[in-house]
This record gives C-alpha cells, sequence and structure tokens, in this order.
C-alpha cells in the first residue's frame, strides 16, 4: 500500500492541477471586468457634493471628510472681502464723521444752557449703557486684531510678542462677550418701550433730526436716530452674540461649513457694528452739546432736553408733579 | 530643490493603518491628535477606495494665508510647517483647510484648543534640527537626516509615496501605464491645483 499511495497522490494532484487550469480561464471569462478597475472618482464626487466623504476608524466623525475644498471659499472671504467690508465701513464712517464734523461742527444747544438740569438715565441704566460699552470696545479691538493685526500690527512688534498680545485678546474677546450679552439683552428689555416706532419718528427722519441746518423737530424720550441704533445694538448684538457662541463651542451640532458661515456672520456684523457705534460715539461727545452728559452725571439741561426731546420733557414735567414712582425725572435747580 | 509631495495611489491602498500607526510613533504624537487617517470611500460597495490622508503641504497653503498670527512658513522643500509658539489656537487653519489636517489637544470650549498639531511631513519646526525641544513639540526630523516620513516609508504596498513631486509623478504614471487604470492622485487638484495626467 505504502508503495501505491505515492503514485496515487501525484496522479490525483495532476487532475486537480489540470481542472484549475481549465476552470480558471472560464473563470475569468465569466467575470470579465476587472473589479478594482470600476473605481470611485474623486472628481465626480467633488462635482457632486462639494465634499468627499468616507469612513474612518477614529472616534473623531470629523475626521471622515477626506477633501472639502470650500475652504478655499472661506479663505477668500477672511482674506479679501471681510478687510474691504471693514475698511469700508470703518474708514466710510470716519471719513463722513471728520466731513461733517468740519462742516456742521458740534451741534449748540440753541438757546444757550438754561442751568436747571432734569435726570435722563438712572444710574442702573448708565451702569449697563457703560458696562456693554466697555465690553464692545474691547471686543472691537480684538476682534479686528484677528483681521487686521497681521498686516498692521504684526510688523510693528516681535513675533512673539504679537502672539502674547493676541492670546490674551482672544481670551478677552471670549470672555467679555459674556457680559456684553448681559448688557444687550438688559439695554433691550429697559428701554424697548421707548424704542417702538411712533409716527413722530416719521416726522423727525422727515426733518432730517435737526442735524442739517438749526431745525428741532420733536421727540419723545428717544427719537428716530437713537431707536435705529436702539434696534442696531439689539439685533446686531444679538447676531454676533449667537454667531459667536457658536464659534465659542467649536462644533457642537455644527460642521465645518457652519461654522465657516457663523464666522462670516460675526464679522461683517461686527465691522458694520464699529462703524455704527463710532457714528454714536461722535453724537454722543463731540458732535452734540449736553449730550455725554446724559450717560455721564445721568442729568440733562432742560434747555437740551427741550430741543431735541421736546415731547418727553413734556411727559416727565406733567408725571413729575404727580407720580413720584418711576426713575425719579425730577426738575432741580442750580447743577 | 524639490517640491515635496504625498501621494496616495488608492488602487493600492489596503486600509492597514500602519501609516497612522507609524506616525503616531515615530512623532509621539499626543493622545486624541491624528496626523494622519485612513479615509474609505463607498466602503463595502463595488469600486471603494481607501485613502491615507494627512497634511498635503498644499501650495500656497490656506491655512497660512488665513493664520492671523502669521505661526506658517513653507520651507524650500515646500514643506508646510507651523510654529506652536507663535499658534494661539484660534482654530481659523482648521476652517481653511481643505484636508482637516489641523488638530488641536483639546476640544477648544472658550478657545482652549490649546496650540495647533499637524502633519510636518516628519520634518519638525523651527527649533534647531533634531533638538530635544523639537522633538517634543513637533515630533521627529527625518527630513533633516536624509529620510522620508515614516508614514510613506512603512506602506507595505507602497500605496502611499513621499518626496520629490516630480518622481513621485513619474513612479504613479508608469503605475497606471502598467496596471491600466488608475483612480488619480487624491486631493493633487485642491493642494497643488495640478493632476497628474495619466
Amino acid at each position: 500500500m505504502q508503495a501505491l499511495a505515492a503514485p496515487l497522490r501525484i496522479v490525483l494532484t495532476a487532475v486537480f492541477l489540470a481542472v484549475a487550469a481549465i476552470g480558471y480561464p472560464a473563470a475569468t471569462q465569466a467575470q470579465s471586468v476587472n473589479p478594482t478597475k470600476n473605481a470611485v472618482s474623486e472628481e465626480q464626487l467633488l462635482q457632486q457634493f462639494k465634499t468627499v466623504r468616507g469612513l474612518g476608524t477614529i472616534p473623531d466623525t470629523k475626521s471622515y471628510t477626506l477633501e472639502q475644498p470650500a475652504g478655499r471659499g472661506w479663505r477668500h472671504f477672511h482674506e479679501v472681502t471681510l478687510r474691504w467690508i471693514g475698511a469700508i465701513a470703518i474708514l466710510g464712517m470716519l471719513a463722513v464723521l471728520v466731513v461733517f464734523y468740519l462742516s456742521r461742527g458740534m451741534v449748540r444747544i440753541e438757546s444757550g444752557r438754561s442751568g436747571r438740569s432734569i435726570v435722563r438715565f438712572n444710574a442702573f441704566e448708565r451702569f449697563v449703557h457703560w458696562m456693554t460699552a466697555l465690553c464692545f470696545v474691547i471686543l472691537a479691538l480684538s476682534g479686528l486684531n484677528i483681521t487686521f493685526g497681521r498686516p498692521l500690527l504684526l510688523p510693528l512688534m516681535r513675533p512673539e510678542s504679537f502672539t502674547a498680545f493676541s492670546e490674551w485678546a482672544k481670551y478677552a474677546h471670549n470672555f467679555l462677550s459674556f457680559p456684553f450679552t448681559l448688557g444687550v439683552v438688559l439695554i433691550f428689555l429697559m428701554w424697548l418701550s421707548g424704542n417702538l416706532p411712533t409716527r413722530v419718528d416719521v416726522e423727525w427722519l422727515k426733518r432730517g433730526g435737526g442735524m442739517i441746518g438749526h431745525d428741532q423737530p420733536p421727540a419723545h424720550r428717544f427719537n428716530a436716530g437713537q431707536k435705529l441704533v436702539y434696534w442696531i445694538v439689539v439685533l446686531g448684538g444679538g447676531a454676533v452674540a449667537v454667531s459667536g457662541y457658536v464659534l465659542i463651542f467649536p462644533f457642537y451640532g455644527t460642521t465645518i461649513e457652519t461654522m465657516q458661515q457663523a464666522e462670516m456672520v460675526h464679522s461683517i456684523v461686527a465691522m458694520l457694528f464699529i462703524a455704527v457705534m463710532l457714528g454714536h460715539i461722535y453724537i454722543g461727545t463731540i458732535g452734540m452739546e449736553g449730550a455725554f452728559e446724559a450717560m455721564g452725571s445721568g442729568t440733562v439741561d432742560v434747555n437740551w432736553a427741550k430741543e431735541h426731546h421736546s415731547l418727553w420733557l413734556e411727559e416727565e414735567g406733567a408725571r413729575g408733579r404727580t407720580g413720584p414712582s418711576q426713575p425719579q425725572p425730577t426738575i432741580v435747580a442750580g447743577q | 530643490m524639490a517640491r515635496m509631495k504625498f501621494l496616495c495611489d488608492a488602487d493600492r491602498c489596503i486600509e492597514c493603518n500602519a501609516c497612522v500607526t507609524a506616525c503616531k510613533n515615530e512623532n509621539e504624537v499626543p493622545w486624541g491628535i491624528n496626523r494622519r487617517r485612513v479615509v474609505t470611500i463607498d466602503d463595502g460597495q463595488p469600486g471603494e477606495r481607501s485613502v491615507s490622508m494627512a497634511c498635503m503641504h498644499c501650495t500656497d497653503a490656506p491655512c497660512q494665508a488665513v493664520c492671523p498670527v502669521n505661526a506658517f512658513y513653507t520651507t524650500a522643500d515646500g514643506v508646510v510647517l507651523h510654529s506652536k509658539d507663535i499658534c494661539i489656537g484660534c482654530g481659523y487653519c482648521f476652517y481653511a483647510c481643505p484636508f482637516g489636517a489641523p488638530q488641536y489637544p483639546r476640544v477648544g470650549n472658550f478657545g482652549s484648543r490649546g496650540k495647533m498639531d499637524k502633519c510636518t511631513f516628519c520634518a519638525g519646526g523651527p527649533e534647531p534640527d533634531g533638538s530635544p525641544a523639537e522633538y517634543e513639540k513637533y515630533g521627529a526630523n527625518r527630513l533633516a537626516e536624509g529620510k522620508l516620513p515614516l508614514c510613506a516609508e512603512m506602506c507595505s504596498t507602497k500605496s502611499l509615496l513621499a518626496g520629490d513631486g516630480e518622481v513621485l509623478e513619474e513612479i504613479y504614471k508608469a503605475r497606471v501605464v502598467q496596471r491600466g487604470y488608475g483612480s488619480g492622485a487624491w486631493g493633487w487638484k485642491t493642494a497643488y491645483r495640478e493632476t497628474v495626467s495619466s
């Protein structure tokens, strides 16, 4: 048996090999397509979905996106579009203000100071205003640093110093967003009733708010221009806050596209916001005599109130005698 | 001067993730950071392809362009590197990168991402070549030793290639001619604005 086994094995092997040899070409003919030849195409995927996404093996699902050329569009926005928007809005506003100041000058109290003053904003209102304002200034400067710091500030400093400054600016930007948002919410609530549009606003706007010429259109506590600033602060501040919190908590329910969009909304609104606030700062300081006191000491001259908020003065006068409930609108003699 | 590039021949990648492991080990990459990853497209479908992806060291790199503190620099070999001393961890490079290459050691709430980390083409950082400080921050500097990135060197099927772009192109073209097909150099058009014409 031992002698027979070896030849038998050889025969069997030969038969097996022969069958395999016949069978193999048949199998390849039946398939005839090379299964590895028809691959997914990068170009097609990019055209269809704008990104190439697949499956990975690590927990970070963001990494399953192989390619997302859309970042290039965002880069162009950040590098070119945003800088133009910012430069035009901010420098444009500054130019307008300079021209306006040189041609119109400070809006004076026409009838001179009466020597009597009236409470315009109480301590709480002023606190909220200045808290929001201080946060806004720091937020604006640290935000502008992200867009304009590299071309404008970095050449003047050592890179390490600029990094140290920018890192602190980043933390200031992130954490001051909370008191700023609180301020916007409080501003919205405490001045809402005075800032709803009325028919008086139409006439005020028609008469140019008395900024050009020496007209003094009547206004309640807030005129149409102030109402405009109020709504820009409330809506713009709201938009900046919401988009900012999306950026501060990255990838919580957001994708890279929504992060890019949040940054775009945040930066465009912020640039326009800064431009508007420059106008607000102008009119509250060198643009109008007697205006700063409203937020400074909280009281304004009665003649100032008569010229700029005649209806409010009347209301306060009437209320001051009857009900001493609200923020004490008393007319006091002297300073 | 060579223009260093990566090329992943997706028709050869078997999704073994050896490149990922090699990268982590060679560079002592911190926990949670993946400088390189393998993504499988159309997994389980006919024609599925796996591609190993890391920083592609783009021409005119978007990360470098958007960085608010100018932390990036491109070496004479076309390798895009960055300084962790300059980085402020703002996350902008991640928003601009077409390949999701920038990684951060922490989650990033309240801007606490930490210093960005990404593939260095095994070329270290701005510190002196081969110094302990360089190794600690950026990992190995194999390029300074005349070696190519370990991910490509380790690749068992020679799917992932690293080196001078022109040489890579020749190798890839020869492969495509020999086997009669090729799904192209993934990411090249996005990274280098050119493709390998096969």
